[in-house]
């Protein structure tokens, strides 16, 4: 029973840590659906974000501000990305455009490292990262309180961002130009405000993303080679898809926290750095579109 | 006309820029060259990097392939020969540096498979497990390390023929040997039907299926080919700039800067891989002597690295939208124009 019960915790476990790679992976969809660019910055906008708000916080701005203001710069971000880096590409091919999201991952990482130093900051959200009294006393498992609530705020997020895309005029927009760019703005549809606020929102998402990773391991550097992991995420889960992402994460997390607590400890442990990408191999090889994904169609 | 040359045919022009190419690097580099830190510090880092750029050039410039693994090649190179020259009595090291390289070829096959099926991002995340799953395996299983607890391995001494080659110079010397010979067979197989198949691979891969070209054989081959330069030049690292061995050194930042010095250099160009390296390994010693001595340390070395980043990133943009060949591309422009001048 114990047995069983330790498994439980341990899946629970990974799948609320896979939440954090889905809130990752949820920022790199919205700009995979809007404008078919796989942005590989994503991982150092988190980055980018949270020490952003942490340097704002720093400067003695109250909570909510901090947060306000740094949503504002990730807006401003992905405004000058658009002007500077995806219009001059428009129409080139996705490869030439992914070698561009790499160039502008590293600019972001320089800026923020540059504008707010190198050392590891404390991020304090007011919740811990210990087990939750009451849950042992019910169901005798051992659930960290920050997990479960990365576990609602990504809840939040994703249904915030549903209801936005499917039920708002600018949502609607969105699908429009996802589908088909000129054909939408021959019709009125601002582009380019849709596309600001589509990179707001990739904005919003990497902060949230990055504060929930800042508040467990600190933020620092390797808060991007954390977010790297929401590439095999996305291969599970299907670049166009926000259910993808949620569920990619969920399997990764699940998956490697498993693999680690019952066969790492015959390797000498530390599988968890490279199982989520050979998990993403057997995806590839099985089902390259992902579990959600689009069939990928070439044409000659 | 000669008709079946093993090598390609050469114009003048390509033997005498070659001759020159040796006559600098075997007399005149020598010859006025004395202090060790121009050796150890910048030409053999410049020309071990140029060569792991070779390798990321054949699968990414010339296959098409958009891998991002070097880092790890060239670690298993790098331990492939320090556990032959350890555990294979009197093993020549040339020998033991070509089956390093093979057995870094091998995983280049292994983890080239995904090629097979998808291209673009979605291989990127495969090759990224080889990086991550090679540094790992070295580092756990204590065999590859000899069971070294302290994690850092001095690497052996490097012997031919009886004579061991210590000194920078003669460290140098080795290297420009192999690299001469590599980059030779490299400028062939790229000129060659095996460069035409990839190109063709990397421009229509369809097309180029149709008629009649194996996307298998080529694709495979293509990392394999790769995987090979990587991994001599993770073995020559190791052994002539690192001067120890340890996983660490191996990591994806090298891979990454391995991306950069093929993106900035020049795609698909062999001679882009020799610049790309120049410049990314020289921009930073520069950027660190302005620190020195024009603002005199009054930079911090954390926001200079940070410089280098931003500067790094924004070029790759630019090159991405004005000019995606990069800068083999661009001195061939100036060359270009300089001869419509005069």
């Amino acid at each position: 029973m114990t047995e069983i019960l330790f498994f439980v915790e341990v899946v629970v476990a990974g799948l609320l840590a896979g939440t954090m790679y889905s809130l990752v992976a949820l920022g790199f969809v919205l700009i995979y659906k809007a404008s078919s660019t796989f942005n590989f910055a994503q991982g150092a906008m988190v980055f980018f974000a949270v020490l952003a708000f942490v340097g704002f916080m720093e400067l003695g701005l109250p909570f909510f501000l901090a947060f306000i203001v740094t949503i504002l710069l990730m807006g401003v971000v992905g405004f000058c990305t658009e002007r500077l880096v995806l219009k001059p590409l428009m129409n080139q091919s996705e490869d030439t455009l992914l070698m561009a999201t790499i160039g502008l991952g590293f600019v972001l990482e320089g800026l923020a490292q540059a504008a707010w130093g190198v050392e590891v900051r404390r991020l304090d959200l007011g919740i811990g990262d210990f087990p939750i009294q009451w849950i042992i006393d019910t169901f005798g498992l051992f659930v960290s309180a920050l997990d479960l609530t990365a576990g609602l705020v990504a809840a939040v997020l994703i249904l915030g961002l549903s209801i936005l895309f499917k039920y708002t005029k600018m949502g609607l927009g969105l699908r429009a130009v996802a589908d088909d760019p000129g054909a939408a703005s021959s019709i009125g549809i601002p582009l380019n405000n849709i596309m600001l606020l589509v990179w707001t929102a990739a904005g919003v998402v990497a902060l949230v993303a990055g504060m929930m990773w800042g508040a467990r391991a600190g933020v620092q550097f390797a808060l991007v080679d954390l977010a790297l992991k929401a590439l095999p995420v996305l291969i599970i889960g299907g670049f166009s898809s926000i259910p993808g992402a949620i569920v990619g994460g969920l399997i990764i997390g699940a998956t490697e926290k498993v693999l680690e607590v019952y066969i790492g400890p015959y390797f000498g442990g530390a599988i968890e750095g490279w199982a989520p990408y050979v998990l993403a191999i057997f995806f590839l090889l099985y089902r390259p579109e992902g579990l959600f994904g689009e069939k990928i169609i070439r044409r000659v | 006309m000669k008709s079946n040359n093993i090598f390609m045919e050469y114009t003048k022009n390509d033997i005498i820029n070659f001759l020159l190419l040796m006559f600098v690097a075997l007399l005149i580099i020598p010859i006025t060259i004395e202090s060790g830190y121009w050796y150890s510090s910048i030409l053999i880092p410049w020309l071990c990097l140029a060569l792991a750029s070779i390798g990321q050039q054949i699968v990414m410039g010339y296959a098409g392939q958009l891998a991002l693994g070097a880092a790890g090649f060239m670690a298993a190179g790098a331990f492939a020969c320090y556990n032959l020259i350890l555990r294979v009595p009197d093993i020549p090291f040339f020998v033991a540096l070509v089956l390093s390289g093979l057995i870094a070829a091998a995983f280049g096959i292994l983890f080239g498979l995904p090629s097979l099926r998808v291209r673009g991002i979605y291989l990127m995340v495969a090759t990224l497990a080889s990086q991550f799953f090679i540094v790992w395996m070295i580092d756990k299983f204590g065999w590859f390390k000899n069971y070294d607890s302290s994690g850092i391995i001095t690497a052996q001494d490097i012997v031919i023929m009886g004579k061991s080659f210590t000194s920078p110079l003669e460290m140098y010397l080795v290297i420009v040997f192999v690299v001469t010979v590599l980059t030779l067979l490299a400028v062939n197989m790229a000129r060659g039907s095996t460069g035409r198949n990839w190109m063709a691979v990397r421009d229509m891969d369809i097309a180029a299926e149709s008629m009649g070209i194996s996307l298998l054989r080529t694709k495979l081959q293509a990392f394999a080919i790769s995987a090979f330069y990587c991994g001599v030049a993770g073995a020559l690292f190791a052994f002539t700039y690192l001067k120890s061995l340890e996983p660490v050194a191996f990591d994806i930042k090298l891979s990454f800067k391995i991306l950069f010095m093929v993106i900035l250099g020049g795609l698909g160009t062999i001679s882009g891989a020799f610049i790309g390296a120049a410049f990314i390994l020289l921009f930073p010693v520069l950027l660190n002597s302005v620190g020195n001595n024009i603002f005199h340390g009054a930079i911090d070395a954390t926001i200079i690295s940070s410089i280098e980043q931003v500067v790094f990133g924004v070029l790759i943009i630019i090159f991405m939208i004005y000019e995606p060949l990069g800068m083999a591309k661009l001195w061939d422009n100036i060359i270009l124009k300089f001869k419509k001048n005069n």
